[in-house]
Formats: structure tokens, C-alpha cells, sequence
């Protein structure tokens, strides 16, 4: 979803490789009931009274000051453009008004929908966004579990410390490390030789852009991806552990019955904030990697969106599909949250 | 007196953790000891190949045109020189976008930072009536936003921010996660410390300033680095919004240069002309020099962002 938005992926704050920061609860359950105990508590005086608006102002100015600059700043710069996105059925010309200048209805919206090239790359998307999923949302929690079994502190903070370096590049150094290692005369060819093979020009081939990018994003996220795991498989109870031994249970077992089970709330949550951003696959990345020899399988929506929206200026083409894509992914996250909620009860509130 | 000898375990606390990590009452397997050397050997596997790419770049960046183009250099540099650190170095351009980096970095946080630290204070306080109004306002936009083009329409066509510093620092000034991480801050911190201060005359503006801000270092460091970490990191927006060379963050500097590189390669066919391999010695280099200031802070800000992560996750 956020994606799309160029700050949002560049500067989400950081710890998510995503727009979607997972800025939820790893105890959901905890968190709801903490939520509503706190209902009700605001705009309350000292004797509890119902307090009015004006003996508020009057009262806490000086906080509400605090507010100013905040909400200017959402105003302009979150919610001016969630209204720009009208121009996504208004005609919009260059130099005129921001929200356009006539309605034109779901004119834009055939357009790209009757466009062969829209649905390549919208099936583009949806395999490399069912791909990453289905490859980088599982080997977080194998990774976790095998921390998990070392003994040795300090070699495990050792690994730690290296598996997060990736996340703390460039996108930029990301790509650039990407494009070298395969190259021609890079690292990766250097092996496929040494194995007996020929050298294979990766980024020209439209059939190898799935395998690389994959791999790169493994290579960027999975270790980072382990914290949450790690910090809530530190919550489950030892004496399970312990009790689950004297039932004779061996170490497989004992993963299986034990640590799965403990850390599945975690699980839940990350999976519904995954399938969230499951349309705005690394947007930025994307592009970085992308050339026009390859956009069979590397043109994804956010990537066309950005040719012809920007670069074409074809503005209310590109902002209907960037509509249609955050739909998505807003019935994606919620969808997923309310199946959750109805067979796991974990969900994001 | 055999009842003073027999100690509670219930009582007394077993380290449960010691007699895991001893193997307990019974013996480990000899299929779970295999796994375990197993494990360790895959993770050490991993940690390489994580760090390979690392290595590859410096072996890279001190080698010479003619090997790289061969394919023979791995984890040590041949033909050892340092020409190439001299070339990337006497461009002005590198320089002049290194220090746009520096300054879009200190510009964006602190801007960021304001508002972030006011937004959380506010809506930390119970007493603020409208309260859920104003955090929610906040994380709606985490479900939502308006696409790239209308941002684009906005910054552009709209502010007028085509080629100002403006395009870059403010736009993304505000993480709602920054901001909730801060705000579950913020609410752990004790009224009756606040109460007292105003009622000694303090002022909203005197607690925030003298108690509040003086007791949050913590968070404050470490929010400062999330975002600090981001803005040096970006690249997207100084690409979207500048035309003019002389503005450009490096890392705008560092695409433009692969993408002038991998550009060549694709005309050629992959044969590779020299005009690559001076790419991918320059290439490596400029990534070099990119990324050495996060790598020199990483080990000492890695702790900071994984407690802030994890504050995020559990309070937000």
C-alpha cells in the first residue's frame, strides 16, 4: 500500500523493509484489553465531569499548541493527497487545479483494465508478491528456531549482529551488490563455471528476475525478520519445556508442540502485515533492478505506474491504478486480519 | 530432620534455563547432539554468505580493472591499487552529493524529530480530550495513503518543491511507528512527576522541555537514529523531485553511476566493454564509501534500533 508512497518506502522509520511498519501488538490480545481500559479516560476532568471543548482549550492551550505543526503537516502532506487521489476519475492538466478538472467517471479505470499490459503486470505482481511471501515469511521463524538451539551466547549474538547488517543498507548499495555478484564475470558465474557450466547473463534473462530478486530479498530480510520471533520465543514459560521432558518428548517434539505453538501470535500478526503490503512488492527495489529487457517478469504495477504515470505524465492513468492497487491491499490486510481474528483470535486490533 | 535437607524446588526456583542448557534429567540424543553441530555449521555457512558481498565489494574496490573483467576476484584483491579510491575522491560531484547526504540527514531529523516528539507528548497525555480522534488520525494513514502521483502533483506541481531541499527532508517527516513507539514511551512516564512541577508554576512548555525531554535520551537516541538511518539510506524522492546534479544525495549519485554501467553492459550484450569494468571498479568504490559510515556506527546503533523495534512491537 504505502509503498507507492516514495516517502513512506524510503523512510518508513526504518526497522520495516516495508511502508507497513509493525507497529502492533506481539500480544494482541494484550494489547485490545489495555486499549479499552484506557477508553473514556480522555477529555475527562479531575472530577471525572464530561468536559466541553471550550473548557478543554481553555484549560490544557498549551498542549493543544503541541498539536499545530503535527496535524498541519498530516493535513498537507498524508491527507491532501489521499483527496488528490480524486483525480483518478477527474481529467487533470498540468499547472492546473490538484484535484483535477472535469469529472470523467471510471474512464481511466477501463482504460488500464481493457490495457493487455496492465495485467501482465498485475499477474507480474501477484506471483513475485505470492513468492516473497511464500519464501521470506517462513525462513524468519526457521532462522529464530535455530538461534534458538545454540548454547553459546556469544556466538549467537554474533551471528545476530551479522544476519542484521543487510537491513541497514541502501536499497541503492542493495541493488548495486545485486547487479555485480551476477554480472557476467561476477561471483555467481564464477561458480557456475567452476561447476562446469556456462556463464549466464542473469539481468538480460527474463526467466532468472524471480530467482535474484528473491534470493537478494532473503539475503536483506531474513535476518532482521527474526527479532520479533526471538523476543517472543523469550516469553515462553521453561517449565513446559520442562514438564514436555519428563513426558519423554524429544527436541523435535518439543518445537513442534511447544515453541510453534508460543510463538504463533507473532506469527499471525506478521503474516496479516505481509499479506498487507503483499501488492507494493519492494517497489523501489524493483526499479533499481529492472531493465527493459526483462519486463516480462520484472514490470510490476508499482514499477508501470511510475513509467507511465511520472515519466509519460499521464497522472490520472497512473493514479486510478495506484488506487486500485492500495483497494487491494486495504481488503488484503483486512481481509486477513478478520480470518485470523475468527480462527486464531490474533489480530492487529 | 531429614525435612530441612529436602529443599522446595518450587520454593527455592530452579534455574530452569541452567538445566535445559545442561541437558536436564535425560540425556540428549545422539540425533538431537548431530543437530545441534549441524546447526552450528549452517549458521556459520549463512553468516558467510551474509557478509560475502561485503568483502566481494572491498576486494573489489582495491583491485584492478583487468581482474574484475576476468571474473577472478573473490574475498582478495588483485592488482592491488588504490587509483580507483584516488579517482571517486577527486570528483567534485561525490563530494558536493556526499555532504547534500550529510545535510538532507541532519536537516530531515530534526524536522522529523519536532514533530514526531510534539505529536507523541500530545497524544500521551490523558488529560488531551480528542485524544483517540488524534491517534487515530495518525494511524489511519499507515492503511491508507495517497498514491505516488498524487504525493508527486503535491511536492511538485502544487508546493513547488521541484529541486529544493524541501522535496526531500519534509514530505516523509513523519513514521506513525516512530511516532506510537514514542507515544507508549511517553505514557509510562509517571503524571505525578508532572503534577508536581506544575503545580511549583511550572508550564506545559517548561515540564515537556526541563523533565520530559531530559528523562526520554533514551528514546529520543534512538528514534533519532531510526530516522537518521532512513534519510541517509534514501534515494527515491531526491530521484523523483531533483534534476540538478548538484543536489543529488549520493546514493542519487551511486544509481546514476550503475545505472550509466549496467546501461553499457546491456548494449554490449554482456561482452563487457571496458567502460564496464571501469564501471564496476568505480561502482565499487562509490558503494564503499556510501556505506562506511553506517558499517563504522552499526555495532554501537544495532542494540538501539532492535530495543526500539521491539518497544514498538510490544507497547505500540
Amino acid at each position: 500500500m504505502s509503498a507507492t508512497e516514495p516517502e513512506a518506502a524510503t523512510r518508513g522509520g526504518a526497522p520495516a523493509a516495508s511502508g507497513v511498519a509493525p507497529a502492533v501488538a506481539v500480544e494482541p490480545t494484550r494489547r485490545r484489553t489495555r486499549a479499552f481500559g484506557r477508553r473514556g479516560r480522555g477529555g475527562r476532568g479531575e472530577g471525572g465531569a464530561r468536559l466541553t471543548w471550550r473548557k478543554a482549550l481553555r484549560r490544557d492551550w498549551q498542549l493543544y499548541t503541541f498539536l499545530v505543526v503535527p496535524l498541519l503537516f498530516l493535513l498537507v502532506f498524508r491527507y491532501l493527497p489521499m483527496l488528490g487521489n480524486v483525480i483518478a476519475f477527474r481529467r487533470f492538466r498540468p499547472g492546473g487545479s490538484i484535484f483535477g478538472e472535469e469529472w470523467v467517471g471510471l474512464y481511466y479505470f477501463e482504460a488500464f483494465i481493457t490495457n493487455q499490459q496492465f495485467w501482465t503486470v498485475f499477474w507480474n505482481t501477484v506471483i513475485l508478491g505470492g513468492l516473497t511471501l511464500l519464501i521470506c515469511f517462513p525462513l524468519p521463524i526457521v532462522l529464530a528456531l535455530m538461534l534458538n538451539e545454540l548454547r553459546s551466547r556469544r556466538y549467537k549474538k554474533l551471528v545476530q549482529t551479522i544476519s542484521y547488517l543487510p537491513h541497514f543498507m541502501s536499497i541503492v548499495i542493495v541493488a548495486g551488490l545485486v547487479l555485480q555478484l551476477t554480472a557476467v564475470n561476477g561471483t555467481v558465474n564464477q561458480v557456475v563455471e567452476a561447476f562446469g557450466g556456462d556463464a549466464v547473463a542473469f539481468m538480460q534473462r527474463p526467466d532468472w528476475f524471480r530467482t535474484v530478486y528473491i534470493t537478494s530479498e532473503v539475503w536483506q530480510t531474513v535476518g532482521w525478520g527474526t527479532i520479533l520471533y526471538l523476543a517472543s520465543l523469550t516469553t515462553i514459560d521453561s517449565q513446559l519445556y520442562e514438564a514436555a521432558r519428563i513426558d519423554g518428548a524429544n527436541r523435535w517434539k518439543q518445537t513442534w508442540h511447544i515453541t510453534l505453538p508460543g510463538i504463533r501470535p507473532t506469527m499471525m500478526v506478521l503474516l496479516i502485515l505481509n499479506i498487507g503490503s503483499f501488492m507494493a512488492v519492494g517497489f523501489e527495489k524493483v526499479l533499481l533492478l529492472q531493465n527493459p529487457l526483462i519486463y516480462s517478469t520484472a514490470d510490476v504495477i508499482s514499477t508501470y505506474l511510475y513509467r507511465v504515470g511520472i515519466q509519460s505524465a499521464q497522472f490520472s492513468y497512473g493514479t486510478a491504478i495506484g488506487l486500485f492497487e492500495a483497494l487491494i491491499g486495504l481488503v488484503l490486510v483486512l481481509g486477513a486480519n478478520g480470518i485470523s481474528r475468527r480462527v486464531t483470535g490474533a489480530s492487529l486490533w | 530432620m531429614t525435612d530441612t535437607v529436602t529443599v522446595d524446588p518450587l520454593a527455592t526456583g530452579p534455574d530452569i534455563g541452567a538445566v535445559r542448557r545442561e541437558g536436564g534429567a535425560i540425556k540428549d540424543g545422539t540425533g538431537y547432539r548431530v543437530f545441534r553441530v549441524v546447526n552450528a555449521l549452517a549458521l556459520t555457512l549463512i553468516c558467510l554468505v551474509t557478509l560475502y558481498p561485503f568483502l566481494n565489494l572491498v576486494a573489489k574496490s582495491f583491485s584492478s580493472e583487468g581482474f574484475i573483467a576476468a571474473g577472478e576476484v573473490n574475498l582478495i584483491p588483485r592488482g592491488f591499487n588504490t587509483a580507483t579510491f584516488s579517482a571517486v575522491m577527486g570528483d567534485p560531484l561525490f563530494w558536493t552529493n556526499y555532504r547534500n547526504t550529510l545535510l538532507y540527514t541532519v536537516v530531515g531529523t530534526v524536522i522529523a524529530m519536532a514533530i514526531t516528539t510534539t505529536y507523541a507528548y500530545a497524544i500521551s497525555r490523558p488529560r488531551l480530550k480528542g485524544r483517540t480522534f488524534f491517534v487515530g488520525l495518525a494511524v489511519f494513514t499507515m492503511f491508507f495513503s495517497g498514491g505516488l502521483i498524487p504525493n508527486y502533483i503535491l511536492v511538485a506541481n502544487f508546493l513547488g518543491w521541484r529541486n529544493s531541499m524541501w522535496a526531500i527532508v519534509v514530505p516523509g517527516a513523519l513514521s506513525v511507528f516512530n511516532l506510537l513507539v514514542m507515544k507508549s514511551f511517553f505514557e509510562n512516564f509517571p503524571v505525578e512527576l508532572e503534577e508536581a512541577a506544575s503545580i511549583d508554576g511550572m508550564s506545559t512548555y517548561g515540564v515537556f522541555a526541563r523533565i520530559v525531554l531530559p528523562l526520554s535520551k533514551a528514546v529520543l537516541a534512538t528514534m533519532t537514529l531510526f530516522y537518521a538511518v532512513g534519510l541517509w539510506n534514501s534515494w527515491f524522492s531526491a530521484f523523483l523531485y531533483l534534476d540538478d546534479k548538484e543536489l543529488f544525495p549520493v546514493t542519487v549519485y551511486l544509481r546514476n553511476l550503475i545505472a550509466a554501467a549496467t546501461g553499457t553492459e546491456s548494449v554490449t550484450g554482456g561482452a563487457g566493454g571496458d567502460a564496464v569494468q571501469i564501471g564496476a571498479n568505480i561502482q565499487s568504490v562509490t558503494m564503499l564509501l556510501t556505506v562506511l559510515p553506517i558499517i563504522c556506527f552499526y555495532p554501537f546503533i544495532q542494540r538501539y534500533f532492535v530495543s526500539g523495534l521491539m518497544l514498538g512491537s510490544v507497547k505500540g
